[in-house]
């Protein structure tokens, strides 16, 4: 074929002028509420509706502004990448969680003692040489129980979220992307989820379990966790199998499992992944709320919980071995839910 | 014959009622052959295309009556996954906005190369290379070095570009292009559709060009449908059609076309709305609009009328295409 000269185009406008849009009307729905919800929720373990109201929005079609530019997630991921090293929320959030996870992996690095070993002689006692925080009511060493509480509080948060997203994207993405009946019976099942008071759930079912492990806790979360990622995976992939793109390949052959795998995940998974991060803060809350029941975890388990619910007895007498576990809870809920409102507004820059 | 869709309907179900988007619609393209669907928005022109392709929406969209034989086949009695791998490979689709039209996650090389790996079994390599040639092919400046770059790092007509070279990759029988440069600036316009055109004749395709831009089809259809509310209403020869229409709606919309020659008068437009598909009007459906219209015309529902003594194989839903013809 004759190869004439490209006639000159319309020159390729500045490639990344501006803060793209992200695909779709992604995050737009919620609004700030579903971070207002973690927030009031964090302690009641009540968060795991959190993002009721963003799921049901993210379900609508797109909006007329949606006709609009319909570009680059690719520039939205390194668009998001960069705004998030400039915010200093993320820098401090994520410095603290990565001591924390330093902490969980290896809690001999910053504390010698053993977290079990306690002497009744020094009950209560505060601050001293070498125990800077004091003891509890049992004689344990405050600062070495308080940082091997960390690997508890990391573990179920970041498995109970694993469980949680793997579990209620495959299910609500799915849904979203067939409809039809089994869309409509999942819908009808997460309602009936959203329905089960959280802590009242856990004093019932939990009650029943004699395993001192933390896997009983995190298997309770999953259960009543999933419908809410569930939502917000299935409205996202309603919006983004609309896009043009998915019905383009769809147009060129591609199977089922090609536009789920390659053209929809890719796209619709920003809100998954902000909706998820914040429920991680929640979710370690929740192991502390549980645990200061008497439902979650259980002794030996050094865990910020059992700590709080067993100091709770002598705030009056020795109120350090409540503060400090109840400060690092804080800190760890706030770090991740801070974590997830800069994820949040760095991928969704229509929020700012 | 290539493709002929037979007596097609569709009907969309909403929350409003049944909205009969296509009521019988009939055309067919040939092999090297391109067909021109013109019509107002609305008409039904994408939707009779989704459904030739396989892709309408369903649910809201279901198709309840006709046939659409490919090459003597009907499409519709195939299995979903017979239907799938006639997609792409034997047909394929150009849509109207090439940007959104783009994966914006995957390279542009990514997305061509797939065609091989999936439909093919090519190796990535292979693959990558393919990619290469056909972005050579639609003449996309070095492309050797630009099959890892992202849709929007290319200007629209690039972009169209290669949603093009995406559709002809596996050299299929038949392309539709769905109003596939009213997304472009005027200036690219031209070039884009001068390239379908040419890799159209090259392959021997039969091409569906959807558009509601009469100069094109004037420089690159063969035949002509127009359609008015999901159904036909006249068919013809490109060049029988420009000289005398053989329905007033076609009338119009060529009276429609500015011209030079009439530069300072005021541009003709056919007076009224389209209908409703909810509740199309009884009788004709443009009878509401039309200049010609008489009793019958509100009662009776024309038929697909042969029209003789103007041009080959022309028809005209038009109980007066005789006077329309005339005068
Ligand atoms: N997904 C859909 N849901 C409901 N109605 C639809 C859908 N797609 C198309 N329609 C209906 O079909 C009619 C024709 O649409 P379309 O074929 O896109 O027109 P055009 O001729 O402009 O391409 C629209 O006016 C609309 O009422
Ligand atoms: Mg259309």
């Amino acid at each position: 074929m004759p190869e004439p000269p490209v006639p000159p185009e319309q020159p390729t406008p500045p490639q990344r002028p501006l803060r793209s849009m992200p695909p779709g009307p992604h995050l737009s729905g919620g609004g700030r509420a579903p971070e207002d919800g973690a927030i009031a929720a964090t302690g009641m373990g009540g968060a795991m509706d959190l993002a009721t109201e963003e799921g049901a929005s993210l379900g609508k079609p797109p909006g007329p502004d949606a006709g609009g530019p319909q570009d680059r997630p690719r520039s939205l991921w390194s668009d998001a990448w960069r705004d998030l090293r400039r915010n200093p929320v993320f820098i401090v959030s994520a410095l603290v969680i990565l001591f924390l996870v330093v902490i969980s992996l290896w809690p001999s690095a910053i504390a010698s003692g053993n977290p079990l070993k306690c002497d009744l002689a020094k009950s209560q006692e505060g601050s001293q040489p070498g125990h800077p925080f004091g003891f509890n009511g049992q004689g344990c060493d405050v600062y070495t129980r308080t940082v091997y509480g960390a690997r508890v509080s990391v573990t179920v948060g970041v498995c109970a979220t694993l469980g949680v997203s793997i579990l209620g994207s495959v299910l609500g993405g799915l849904a979203g992307f067939f409809g039809g009946v089994w869309d409509a019976i999942l819908s009808r099942i997460t309602d009936v989820f959203f329905a089960i008071p959280v802590v009242l759930g856990g004093l019932v079912l939990l009650s029943v379990v004699t395993s001192s492990t933390v896997w009983p806790v995190i298997g309770f979360m999953v259960l009543l966790g999933w419908p809410q990622i569930s939502r917000i995976a299935r409205g996202s992939v309603i919006t983004t199998r609309q896009h043009d793109y998915v019905q383009a390949a769809r147009a060129l052959g591609a199977s089922n499992s090609r536009m789920l795998l390659r053209h929809i995940t890719p796209n619709a998974i920003a809100p998954v992944i902000v909706v998820a991060t914040i429920a991680l803060g929640t979710y370690i809350s929740l192991e502390a709320t549980l645990s200061f029941l008497g439902v979650g975890l259980k002794p030996p388990t050094v865990s910020w919980g059992i700590d709080i619910s067993s100091a709770s007895q002598y705030i009056r007498t020795a109120p350090h071995a409540l503060l400090w576990p109840a400060g690092a809870l804080a800190v760890t809920v706030l770090a991740f839910i801070m974590l997830g409102d800069a994820v949040r507004d760095a991928l969704d820059p229509k929020l700012r | 014959m290539l493709l002929e869709v037979r007596d097609l309907h569709v009907e969309f179900r909403t929350r409003d009622g049944v909205a009969n988007a296509v009521n019988g619609v009939t055309y067919s393209v040939d092999e090297g052959e391109t067909l021109a669907v013109l019509g107002e928005s609305g008409s039904g022109k994408s939707v009779t295309a989704q459904a030739v392709m396989g892709i309408l929406d369903t649910p809201p969209g279901k198709i309840t009556a006709g046939e659409i034989l490919f090459r003597g086949q009907d499409l519709l009695k195939f299995k979903e996954e017979e239907r799938r791998k006639v997609r792409g490979a034997q047909m394929a689709m150009i849509f109207q906005d090439a940007l959104s039209s783009l994966n914006p996650v995957l390279s542009v090389g990514a997305q061509l190369g797939e065609m091989f790996t999936v439909h093919r079994g090519m190796s990535r390599k292979d693959a990558k290379a393919k990619a290469v040639e056909l972005m050579d092919r639609v003449r996309i400046p070095g492309a050797a070095s630009r099959v890892g770059d992202y849709p929007h790092q290319f200007s629209g007509g690039m972009r169209q570009r290669i949603m093009i070279a995406m559709a002809l990759a596996l050299e299929p029988a038949l392309i539709i292009a769905d109003e596939p440069t009213t997304a472009l600036d005027v200036t690219v316009q031209a070039q884009v559709m001068d390239l379908l055109a040419e890799l159209q004749r090259e392959l021997d395709m039969g091409l569906i060009l959807i558009t509601h831009d009469l100069g094109v089809v004037a420089d690159v259809a063969d035949r002509i449908a127009v359609m008015y509310a999901g159904r036909i209403v006249e068919s013809a020869q490109v060049h029988d059609i420009y000289k005398a229409p053989a329905h007033p709606y076609t009338k119009g919309l060529l009276e429609s076309i500015p011209r030079l020659d009439q530069k300072g008068k005021e541009l003709y437009a056919i007076k009224g709305l389209p209908p409703n598909l909810l509740h199309i009007p009884p009788g004709c459906a443009f009878n509401p609009r039309c200049p010609m219209a008489q009793d019958v015309c509100r009662t009776d529902v024309p038929p697909l009328y042969e029209v003789t003594g103007a041009g080959p194989d022309r028809r005209s839903a038009c109980h007066f295409w005789r006077e329309c013809l005339d005068g």
